[in-house]
């Protein structure tokens, strides 16, 4: 099997999993009993705190774990919104954003919280002028992902925090694409509030974290118990905080190999297949992009089609094809991007990482152009 | 990946009647290329029998092997016929179809319809 969708998942690191094992049935005890069995647990999750912070350059302080990105996401929202009501309602957003964001911003607009989508460019970068310009005295809250989970474009969050600063509106990062895989640093990107989550940086799923900066107004997102400082409650999740913070410890100490050799791979990959499929796109930015993604679009022929091929020569990918899921949409991501919908129907996605090597890149190069070559013979738009 | 019948997958696969008919009697043009899927459905009559069936679907591996089925089953059937097959002939005949992929044989139903009517009005005009 060759495995390419790291942006969906990734396999947990042995070295993770091990670390959290004796979590499960030795060191079970609930962080917040007093005998010495459950303070074993409790300094777990605090070192834990530690190495996530320090893989952002955060303060311990500053970090609350969540069940994941999408709650990280959903708190960050409705936290800050319900918080800063009494200065405005106004929320900016982008098109591009995760789901986790946009079905977040749409369930606070129906709460009657006014919401701006910014369009972005046709690499996928965010219009810095139509944000500025979107700013209003009612603006409470801006929201923009680090990195693209569909075509990897990375967005000038720098200069993006720099504006919200400057207008004195909260600012929030979805970096569930990029923390453990680049080098993310809260202080130099300005950022007040940073989604993360552990399974894309092979860490176990089910647990995740946000930062939100010292001073942030903040609502709890889960009422109940004073975990978390009474801002997240529910018994800690012991063995999956811990995995996140090894996963976090890992990561720091090798993204800055890893990502040399997976970029060789992409690059590779890219390389390869522009050459030998003709009228095909590469989506996103061709810098400022993800070093391990690659999107594709296949002119004349649909996703689906594609992955199921692919699936049968143990080839695991994704497509933002809308038949991969229930809606007929094609992405909302390459659509924001200017891609007409037929084109967008045929995008592949490639996201490598950790298991990767050589041959897999060789292979999927052998083995997507004769795919795509049928497909088109069947398609009514392929003049070949 | 989706639940496919081993019949989709087989139709998919190694889908039937791939292709265009230079000199059909009836074309029909399905769906939209917003929605991801246009098929489109080629026949030749003879003595209001359909001859020959051809198809090209831009799609998703359900569509595909719909299409195919569906050139298969009115091979060789007086028009009347034709008429009488529905998405459910196409989806039985198949094994079944996943729910979200209802939509598919539907397009192969409506196809078929398009092919033969078309071929009605080219008759009615030569009269």
């Amino acid at each position: 099997m060759i495995y390419m969708d790291y942006n969906a998942t990734t396999p947990t690191d042995e070295r993770v999993l091990e670390e959290m094992l004796p979590y499960f049935s030795q060191e079970y005890g609930n962080p917040s009993s007093i005998y010495s069995l459950a303070q074993r647990a409790r300094n777990a999750v605090e070192q834990a705190r530690e190495r996530v912070a320090k893989l952002l350059n955060a303060d311990p302080r500053e970090i609350i774990f969540t069940s994941g990105g999408t709650e990280a996401d959903n708190f960050a929202l409705k936290g800050v919104a319900y918080a800063n009501q009494d200065k405005g309602k106004h929320i900016i957003t982008s098109q591009i954003e995760h789901h986790a964001v946009l079905n977040a911003c749409k369930f606070l607009e129906k709460q009657g919280f006014p919401v701006t989508y910014l369009p972005v460019d046709r690499w996928g970068v965010v219009d810095i002028e139509a944000l500025e310009k979107s700013i209003t005295p009612q603006t409470i809250l801006i929201s923009i992902m680090l990195a693209n989970n569909e075509v990897g474009t990375i967005q000038p969050i720098k200069i993006i925090a720099e504006i919200a600063k400057k207008h004195g509106v909260y600012f929030h990062t979805d970096a569930v694409q990029g923390v453990g895989k680049i080098p993310v640093d809260v202080n130099d990107l300005g950022v007040d509030l940073l989604s993360l989550s552990a399974h894309k940086f092979y860490g176990p799923k089910g647990v995740g974290a946000l930062y939100v900066r010292r001073g942030v107004r903040i609502l709890p997102f889960i009422n109940g118990g004073e975990q978390e400082k009474g801002r997240r409650a529910g018994t800690e999740n012991v063995p999956g905080i811990v995995g996140l913070g090894k996963a976090a410890e890992l990561a720091q100490r090798e993204m800055e190999e890893e990502e040399k050799r997976v970029k060789k791979l992409r690059d590779k990959l890219e390389q390869k297949l522009v050459q030998k499929i003709p009228e095909i796109i590469v989506n996103g930015h061709p810098q400022k992009r993800l070093f391990n993604t690659l999107s594709i679009c296949v002119k004349y022929v649909e996703g689906e089609s594609m992955l199921m091929n692919l699936d049968k020569e143990g080839i695991c990918a994704s497509s933002g094809s809308a038949c991969t899921s229930a809606s007929l949409e094609p992405s909302h991501v390459l659509l924001a991007m200017g891609i007409p919908p037929e084109v967008a129907h045929g995008s592949l996605r490639f996201s490598l990482g950790k298991f990767n090597r050589e041959a897999d890149v060789e292979k999927v190069s052998e083995v997507l152009p004769p795919i795509v070559e049928e497909l088109r013979r069947v398609s009514p738009f392929w003049e070949g | 990946m989706l639940e496919y019948t081993e019949k989709v997958l087989e139709h998919f696969r190694n889908p039937r009647n791939v292709g265009k008919i230079e000199d059909a009697d009836g074309v029909g043009k399905v769906g939209n290329p917003m929605c991801g899927d246009v098929m489109v459905i080629y026949i030749k009559v003879k003595d209001e029998k359909i001859v020959d069936c051809k198809f090209q679907t831009f799609g998703c591996a359900a569509a595909i092997a719909t299409s195919s089925m569906v050139t298969e089953l009115v091979k060789g059937k007086d028009i009347n016929e034709a008429l009488n097959i529905t998405n459910k002939t196409v989806a039985d005949a198949l094994d079944g179809l996943p729910a979200i992929k209802y939509h598919c044989s539907l397009l192969a139903e409506q196809g078929i319809r398009a092919a033969i009517e078309d071929y009605r009005k080219k008759k009615g005009s030569d009269d």
